[in-house]
């Protein structure tokens, strides 16, 4: 097997007292889509900004091919940064910008590229995504599906080898979350990347995914093949897909009602 | 104990500011030249000069009327005392040396401060909140360079020139009154003048206007940077811009007052 695109080892993150991250271990091979499954609270945003280099973790190391990006050199950083996207959940497009501006950005600010072919390489990079007509347009003119394909756009301006989603789906109706997993899918057979997603989504992950994870209370508790996933006996993981709510205790619920009723007179 | 501890916790915090004000002013001055045009990276000028555009140029107006409003006020304040004693020429000296010295760069740093300290403050508040400062560092690109050094060479450069245009319209207002109680003309009246300030009170004039500038844009940025929670958080940082750079502002004159104070005096 080849070396990891990226590599989470005993990975753990705490606020004062609370854990958020209890020593996750995650390997995401070249080429592959792994979804990042969990509840909500379940630490999938805070292992997705370790990921990405925003934050620093309190033990445990994070490596983009092989290197330690809490420990490599500004310079290193850099790099690495140049080789991966991020399409963030608000889509994180900049309002002040239209939305070639948008895309062209990283073009003009990280490579030498001359203003024709940056012009060029943005129309391509929107035109993949189904925006070359949007070009113009400022991001508070696009719809939610359209301004999640503009942070696409702008993810895989510079080619990155590893791309990452977080909660791709999020706030979109299922025809165009569909629209969203199939652009998923063709970047992955297109450009061959190494695409992490982080979802809460079910019917996305399975569609997109080659693998999946499952974040729970800051541990991972599994990490499978699709068919494997839809087979576990794992309480927590047949929770998640059979879409069981927790149970809870009803009688404290009923005291409570009680009580008000003893305050406000009750009727009949 | 309790006081102890609220009485640390104020120098504490009071002390972290400080410090991040001065991180933040140090990386602001080392990203300040790629801004520029020639030397910077392609196009970034450009961002510079549409923030010189909205600090200098669009603050103007309210500028000239707050001080030709305040040079008048002071004219006649000074003139209905000094009339008195026979003395109604020195309202001159009054305002040229009032306005050269304090009153230009600090209506000029109050102006700033509420029109562009707040703007900064909630353009890089919203940046946070919606995640963009993220998608900036993801992208390689360093949100110090990027957002904070055009609105940094922008305002050091712009507050300056508001002031001396601060000065121009105080001293005009001046004009106005003397020519209106004494029948002076203007070109008495700016002769005078010329003879009557310094150049030292021009360049001192002029030095507290930078050390404002640079108060302004770095409380704005930090305030913005800070930023934490939702839209709510964007308008309190903003809020906070001001209050804490005005208040800023003047502790670094009363600083600098009595620095050219004592320099005078050796």
């Amino acid at each position: 097997m080849a070396d990891p695109m990226i590599s989470v080892d005993d990975l753990t993150v705490q606020y004062g007292d609370h854990r958020v991250l209890n020593g996750v271990s995650l390997d995401v091979q070249p080429g592959e889509v792994m979804a990042l499954l969990g509840g909500s609270g379940s630490g999938k945003t805070t292992m997705l900004r370790h990921i990405i280099g925003l934050e620093r973790p309190t033990s445990g190391t994070v490596r983009i091919r092989g290197i330690d990006i809490n420990r490599c050199s500004a310079k290193e950083l850099k790099a690495i940064r140049c080789t991966m996207g991020v399409a963030f959940q608000e889509c994180a497009l900049f309002n002040s910008m239209s939305i070639e501006e948008n895309v062209s950005l990283p073009l003009r600010e990280l490579t030498n590229l001359a203003d024709p072919v940056v012009e060029i390489m943005t129309y391509l990079k929107l035109a993949a995504v189904g925006l070359g007509e949007a070009a113009k347009q400022m991001p508070q003119e696009l719809s939610g599906g359209m301004k999640k394909r503009a942070a696409v756009a702008r993810a895989t301006a510079l080619d990155p080898e590893i791309l990452v989603f977080d909660e791709p789906s999020a706030g979109l109706d299922p025809i165009v979350a569909a629209g969203l997993d199939d652009l998923i899918l063709l970047l992955k057979r297109a450009f061959h990347m190494t695409i992490l997603v982080v979802t809460h989504e079910l019917a996305s992950a399975f569609r997109v995914a080659d693998r999946l994870a499952m974040l729970y209370q800051g541990s991972l508790i599994a990490v499978d093949s699709k068919d494997a996933f839809r087979a576990s006996t794992q309480p927590r993981i047949r929770q998640f897909l059979d879409r069981t709510a927790d149970a809870f205790d009803s009688t404290v619920v009923l005291d409570h009602f009680r009580q008000l009723a003893g305050i406000t007179g009750a009727r009949g | 104990m309790n006081v102890l501890e609220a009485v640390g916790g104020g120098v504490d915090r009071g002390l972290a500011y400080i410090g991040g004000l001065t991180i933040q002013f140090w990386l602001g001055l080392r990203a300040s030249p790629r801004v520029l045009p020639f030397a910077g990276k392609r196009g970034r000028w450009r961002a510079a000069v549409r923030q010189m555009a909205a600090i200098g140029v669009d603050a103007l107006p309210m500028v000239g009327i707050m001080s030709a409003c305040a040079g008048f006020i002071l004219a006649m304040q000074t003139g209905a005392e000094l009339r008195r004693f026979g003395a109604l020429q020195y309202v001159m000296d009054v305002v040229a040396v009032g306005f050269t010295r304090e009153l230009g760069p600090l209506l000029t740093a109050f102006v700033v401060s509420g029109r562009s300290g707040s703007a900064f403050s909630a353009e890089i508040g919203t940046m946070v909140v919606t995640s963009e400062i993220d998608a900036l560092r993801t992208m390689a690109l360093d949100p110090i360079e990027f957002v904070l050094a055009p609105k940094y060479v922008a305002t050091m450069i712009m507050v300056p020139c508001l002031a001396i245009m601060s000065n121009a319209f105080g001293l005009l207002a001046g004009a106005g009154f003397m020519y209106i109680t004494t029948k002076i003309t203007l070109a008495m009246y700016l002769r005078y003048i010329y003879n009557s300030i310094e150049l030292r009170d021009v360049v001192t004039g002029l030095l507290k206007s930078v050390a404002f500038a640079a108060i302004i844009v770095n409380v704005g940025c930090l305030e913005g940077f800070r930023t934490r929670g939702g839209p709510d958080a964007v308008g309190r940082s903003a809020t906070s811009a001001v209050v804490w750079s005005t208040f800023l502002v003047i502790l670094a004159d009363v600083f600098f007052t009595a620095i050219f104070y004592l320099l005078h005096q050796v």
